[in-house]
């Protein structure tokens, strides 16, 4: 069975929600954009209030080098561009306010392309317009995933649907009902890469998916085939889904210590992030939406919704019917390495995967103990480190052990903490040392 | 709306604790214990029973002098006097596994600063201090256990089954016949009662089939890693098998190693102890083949007839040095060829 090694097995709790189709929520009256919903530099927004918007229309222009665009997710009028607290990172970042004109007015610039005669680049310049990022959490913006530098070879392209993260079925349900948008948007991901291989890696929790995908197959390969296709069931051991190990599972590569999967010969996108791709390429259509599950045992009726991007989480949580309990804890994305929230007015963003309410009793914080040396960190890491030892250098304050010890090599996947006996707040302490060890590194230039 | 928690993930734990692994060990040396009370009878309640209150009793003394939090229910102090007591000969007087339960909590574990911290077992490290001390009574406390005596063979009352192999001349006595005495000894009736439990010992180390009982139970469970027990073991009767000893009769004299003595207890129970062995699955082996060579060696050419507690503690205080050497691998230090 493919896989790494290390890793967790959690309590995968997809039951509620994994045979559940998709629904629209309804258009929200207002949305809030931030201008910051990727990896990089945040847009500019460029309307002002009391402009009207189509939906699709370009708000925010991307600056910098790695960024993107950022566009309205419905038509309506721009109530306000101000700063507001980030949803996730709570520093103030600039977000722009539509109240919608309930007609969902599309942009003029959308349409059907004739995107199978489009170059590489033109390919991924809509890629870049339309505003795409990483789907899976990571908001990586993957126009820039697409353009590797010339020296490194890509010849592989690893399609990313195995959803490991607890809770979570909005991939599986992306794969189960747009199975061919997901192998086209794969492909035309594949064609301007001009890779020779592209897998769909999918964990063998969801044998529909692989079965769907495999069937579908033929039919929007057409023949025309760039490149081999293959459909990968890989073991359901979290984090499967995390992108070093998703390629040491299907290819048996190791991307070096603090380097990139490219360094590796491979690009990973999420299969949210393939459709994407296809909306982009093929219908000039940004992302102004996803597919997310809103479920956890503090959610009356766990569904998965199709959303504007910046419709508030107050919205989702009452169409599901609300809270059947108090909500103790909000997390943006799953249990394992979603981003706890202070509020549900916060808006839904490119990155959103999932949105998870704790009761009481789920979200009680374990009082934790010292630590007695089981081991159980050192087997549950993906990326082979001894968690218990960096553990103890950053409580004794020693950031520099740490670092020789390889702390910046955590992907803060969470397995060490869930596993210890002694409830200790590992991934805490190593984000800590991580984001001090870089803010060091950055003072000393 | 009701204020939420904000803090890192993960936000969901694996079941278990700490207080759990604890008083699931307590269950595993169970049997052992009801087998002690079953050979020697109520002295062996006795003993336990006092060794048990008087470690939870210090341990919590010693946690509110040093101003620590008292966490006595987590269990570990129950397993620190159970284990001491099960590593007692059984004629020893009542005052020693209470002296011995309090040099374990205060001197080993809460002077180092308590569960986690510290750096040799604090059961063997009571029994090597009550050895040295009073060595008369840790020593020479023998009783016969219910059903049998002490050596396991007829006619031989004065010594332990280890200690026939050992001192066999002097056992013999003058004119009298060694090797008759070790042809007697390793034979498939002496072996069979070594591992049933009628013979003498100390109070929880006479039956190995009690042990193997909790030992399995801890596998099973996953408390403890295989290795451990499995290397150490398996260390010893390989050396036994070409190591040059009294042996006699191969198989029952490998039997003699492996179930006589303390190997059982120590190599399910003591070795496997969280907070003094190594961390990781290949520091575990070298733990493990560690504590059986120097078992053997001290068996065979040491000065004591037993030595699975020294050997324990003398691997425990190695036990960072293995840590330093036997790292995980990182993932990506290799850098592999691409294609």
């Amino acid at each position: 069975m493919l896989s790494f090694r290390g890793g967790v097995h959690p309590s995968e709790n997809k039951h509620s929600t994994r045979h559940l189709a998709v629904e629209t929520l309804p258009l929200p009256p207002v949305v809030f954009v931030p201008m910051s919903q990727h990896i990089g530099a945040p847009a500019k927004p460029v309307v002002e209030k009391g402009a009207e918007v189509r939906t699709g229309t370009v708000i925010g222009e991307a600056q910098g080098r790695v960024s993107v665009p950022v566009h309205a997710p419905l038509s309506g009028t721009v109530t306000g561009v101000t700063e507001m607290p980030h949803p996730l990172a709570g520093n103030r970042v600039m977000t722009v306010v539509i109240e919608s004109d309930g007609k969902d007015t599309p942009d003029t610039g959308i349409g059907e392309r004739a995107a199978d005669d489009f170059t590489p680049e033109q390919r991924i310049e809509a890629v870049r317009a339309a505003g795409v990022v990483g789907m899976g959490g990571a908001t990586f913006p993957t126009f820039f995933k697409l353009s590797p530098p010339k020296e490194k070879r890509i010849d592989t392209l690893l399609i990313n649907g195995c959803e490991c993260e607890p809770f979570l079925t909005a991939d599986h349900r992306v794969m189960l009902e747009q199975p061919a948008e997901v192998v086209d948007g794969a492909l035309l991901i594949a064609r301007a890469l001009g890779v020779e291989n592209l897998i769909i890696g999918v964990e063998d929790n969801k044998p529909d998916a692989v079965e769907t995908l495999r069937r579908i197959l033929p039919s929007v390969s057409d023949g025309a085939q760039p490149c081999s296709i293959r459909i990968l069931a890989l073991k359901t051991l979290y984090p499967q889904g995390a992108e070093k190990q998703l390629i040491k599972a299907c290819l048996n590569r190791e991307v070096p210590s603090g380097g990139l999967p490219m360094d590796v010969g491979c690009v990973v996108q999420n299969v949210g992030t393939a459709v994407a791709v296809r909306d982009a390429v093929r219908f000039g259509r940004p992302l102004i939406e996803r597919v997310t599950t809103v479920t956890g045992p503090a959610i009356t009726e766990p569904k998965n919704l199709r959303v504007r991007i910046g419709t508030p989480v107050k919205a989702l949580v009452d169409y599901c019917g609300g809270y059947r309990a108090a909500p103790a804890k909000l997390i943006m994305g799953g249990p394992m390495m979603g981003i706890a929230v202070a509020s549900d007015e916060i808006p839904v963003l490119k990155g959103t995967s999932g949105v998870l309410a704790l009761d009481a009793d789920t979200a009680a914080e374990l009082e934790d103990h010292d630590c007695i040396r089981c081991g159980r960190c050192i087997k549950a890491c993906p990326m082979g480190l001894a968690p218990q030892r960096l553990y103890y250098h950053i409580l004794r304050k020693r950031l520099e052990a740490a670092e020789r010890d390889h702390v910046l090599d955590c992907i803060e996947c969470g397995c060490c903490a869930w596993t210890c006996p002694a409830k200790i707040r590992l991934v805490h302490h190593f984000k800590f040392a991580k984001s001090e060890i870089n803010a060091r590194k950055r003072r000393a230039g | 709306m009701t204020q939420l928690t904000v803090t890192a993930s993960p936000h969901l734990r694996a079941p278990g604790s700490v207080r759990l692994i604890m008083w699931l060990v307590v269950a595993s040396l169970v049997p052992a214990f009801a087998g002690s009370v079953w050979f020697f009878g109520w002295r062996a309640l006795m003993l336990t029973g006092l060794g048990v209150v008087s470690a939870v009793g210090f341990d919590a003394l010693a946690q509110k002098l040093f101003g620590r939090k008292v966490t006595v229910d987590d269990g570990s102090a129950v397993i620190t006097g159970l284990l001491l007591a099960l590593n007692l000969p059984p004629a020893v007087p009542w005052w020693i596994p209470v002296v011995g339960s309090a040099f374990a909590v205060v001197i080993v574990k809460q002077f180092f600063g308590g569960l986690g911290h510290n750096f040799v077992n604090p059961a063997l490290a009571a029994r090597a201090f009550l050895v040295v001390s009073w060595p008369g009574l840790m020593t020479a406390g023998w009783l016969a256990p219910r059903g049998g005596n002490l050596s396991g063979i007829d006619g031989i009352t004065g010594a332990t089954p280890l200690a026939v192999l050992k001192n066999a001349s002097e056992i013999a006595g003058p004119g009298g016949d060694p090797a008759g005495l070790l042809a007697q000894a390793q034979s498939w009736p002496v072996v069979g009662r070594l591992f049933f439990g009628s013979v003498g010992g100390c109070l929880g180390e006479t039956s190995a089939l009690l042990l193997l009982a909790g030992g399995v139970f801890l596998l099973v469970t996953r408390l403890i890693d295989w290795r451990i027990p499995a290397g150490y073991i398996g260390t010893v009767l390989v050396l036994a098998l070409v190591l040059p000893g009294p042996k006699h009769d191969l198989l029952p004299y490998l039997g003699h190693h492996v179930f006589g003595g303390g190997l059982m207890l120590g190599a399910f129970f003591m070795a496997t102890d969280y907070v003094t062995s190594p961390i990781t699955s290949r520091g575990r082996w070298v733990f493990a083949v560690g504590c059986g060579i120097l078992t053997v060696l001290i068996r065979l050419w040491g000065g004591y007839p037993e030595g699975v507690s020294y050997s324990i503690l003398l691997m425990n205080v190695a036990t960072p040095l293995i840590d330093r050497f036997t790292r995980p691998r990182l993932f990506g230090r290799v850098k592999k060829a691409t294609g």
